[in-house]
């Protein structure tokens, strides 16, 4: 209690004060903030330039999501997800209309499943091309969030084509999707592949492979594969550390037991092997789509599903991978058309745990490249 | 020993500073390759693909009469409360009562463009228009009434 309201105090005086026992500088980095990405707040304590503590504070863009789901039907309550993660907003959708099949028990379609698996990979990549523009960003560079912005355009412009929509789409229904993919999208999707294999190399050339943004990243915040665990970091945070933990390989849903492909693993636990991952991933994501491209089935894209869905009493949970990781859905149903309690276990929240753990010991200035290798978006975090 | 590696160092960044300058300078001298849209001055040239959601709009034919009943549908299916369907009971010529919608009231300022109500809507009434520059200076603009005055339902929708 003592040292809740210690930190809130800290928090509320000026910017910046030395307490006056310890020697110790507090200083406050948020909520409004280039370099955080969102409303986070964060009250670091420092000794001279070394990070000893530093602690989140959220809630500054809470919108009460699951309360807000919990007066929503099953059909309705989808579109909010997509302002969770917005970035994998796809993903999100798609692991809400699975939990929602399981309690239904309906069988989707092969193409269905199919076009669900293009749609999320295409994302992953969107938003790991968005991530890796920000974190050349974070570090001084500007001129790669414009090479990853032209990129992530092109599959911009896809979902634009198919889904209505840019960034929230809910294109993913209970059943299956909600459209038939675009008579183009296909050519699209294979123009945005050639476009990718061409441009790819840029990416090494002007981050990976730079002197400057090697020296920043290598042997700094090391997150070792226990402590990854412990903290329940998933994703490429997680994959960075060498904890194997990609969901669609353990929990295959839709049609990834259908597609070949390698979970990323690297061992080096610092931010280095984190932006490894991701850009590999990318990689990955792009095999996926090439293996399915040409091979969507015929059929229904959607299941026929009641105009009023009602789950069966009962739990029902459903992971999913975003790009940030393991993303969990949790229903609790009484047997009515909505749901009784939603709770959703995101990616994000025990990602940026950890981020006082390895901050600890380490200087100032490498602070804002290590919450840009976690890949945060705060409101999946706040929800 | 240790200042050969010392000057190998030296030399592999600055080889790999160089390598990034000479991709920034290749984009420098070829603007083909610049992919920047000067948006509001692209205005007349811009088209957005034919599915794209930018506000529920009911279409009418050239007799003013559009394909609405006034079933709810899309106000029951929509999250938000944005669709309001106010009905009135139009008496036919043969003394008939029938339902019909006087007003389809749809709040533009709270609607997330999630389609849901498009894709409940029975008889195809209401579609999604591809106009996206919504900004007024007065809230009140945003609450539009999607049915024409002095419109009626056409004939053969039930």
């Amino acid at each position: 209690m003592y040292r809740e309201t210690e930190i809130l105090t800290r928090a509320n005086q000026s910017t910046a004060h030395e307490s006056e026992d310890s020697g110790d500088l507090v200083i406050n980095v948020g909520p409004q903030h280039p370099a955080t990405h969102g409303v986070l707040h964060l009250v670091i304590t420092l000794n001279g330039e070394t990070i000893k503590n530093v602690e989140p504070h959220l809630g500054y863009i809470h919108r009460s999501i699951e309360k807000m789901c919990e007066s929503l039907t099953y059909r309705q309550f989808i579109y909010v997800t997509s302002r969770m993660d917005y970035l994998s907003a796809h993903i999100n959708n798609q692991a809400c209309a699975l939990c929602v099949e399981k309690g239904l028990q309906v069988e989707v379609p092969q193409r269905a499943q199919v076009i669900r698996v293009l749609m999320a990979e295409l994302t992953r990549i969107a938003s790991h091309e968005l991530w890796w523009g920000a974190m050349a960003m974070d570090l001084g560079a500007f001129t790669p969030f414009f090479h990853a912005f032209r990129e992530r355009e092109t599959i911009n412009d896809i979902m634009e084509e198919t889904c209505g929509a840019r960034l929230t789409m809910n294109y993913m229904v209970p059943g299956g999707v909600m459209m038939d993919i675009h008579p183009h999208f296909q050519q699209r999707v294979k123009d945005f592949i050639q476009l990718y294999r061409k441009k790819i190399h840029e990416y090494d050339e002007l981050v990976t492979g730079n002197i400057i943004f090697q020296n920043r990243m290598k042997g700094v915040g090391i997150l070792s594969a226990e402590d990854a665990i412990s903290y329940g970091c998933s994703g490429p945070v997680a994959r960075g550390s060498g904890a194997s933990c990609d969901t669609r390989k353990y929990y295959p849903y839709d049609a990834y037991n259908k597609v070949q492909f390698d979970e990323v693993l690297e061992t080096g636990g610092d931010s280095f092997a984190r932006y490894l991952v991701r850009v590999r991933e990318m990689q990955q994501s792009i095999n996926i789509i090439e293996q399915l491209i040409d091979n969507i089935p015929e059929g229904d894209f959607q299941a026929k599903t009641k105009a009023v869905l009602k789950l069966p009493k009962g739990e029902f949970y459903q992971r999913a991978e975003t790009a940030r990781g393991e993303l969990g859905v949790y229903i609790i149903s009484e047997g009515g058309t909505t749901p009784y309690r939603i709770k959703f276990r995101s990616p994000g929240f025990s990602n940026l745990s950890v981020l006082g753990h390895i901050a600890r010991g380490c200087k100032i200035g490498d602070l804002i490249a290590m919450m840009g290798t976690l890949d945060l978006v705060i409101p999946d975090i706040d929800r | 020993m240790f200042i050969k590696n010392y000057i190998k160092n030296i030399f592999s960044a600055v080889k790999s500073l160089l390598v990034g300058m000479k991709r920034t300078l290749y984009y420098f001298t070829h603007h083909k390759e610049i992919i920047t849209q000067q948006y509001p001055d692209n205005r007349d040239t811009l088209i957005l693909p034919e599915r794209f959601k930018g506000e529920v709009v009911m279409p009418h034919n050239e007799n003013n009469e559009h394909r609405c009943t006034g079933c709810t549908a899309c106000e029951l299916a929509c999250p938000n409360g944005s669709i309001k369907v106010i009905t009135k009971f139009d008496i036919s010529p043969d003394g008939k009562k029938k339902k019909a919608i006087d007003k389809l009231v749809y709040h533009l300022e709270l609607c997330t463009m999630c389609n849901l109500c498009v894709e409940a809507c029975p008889s195809d009434a209401i579609k999604m228009a591809q106009t996206f520059e919504h900004s007024v200076y007065d809230r009140n603009q945003l609450t539009k009434t999607l049915n024409n005055p002095g419109s009626k339902i056409m004939d053969g929708v039930e």
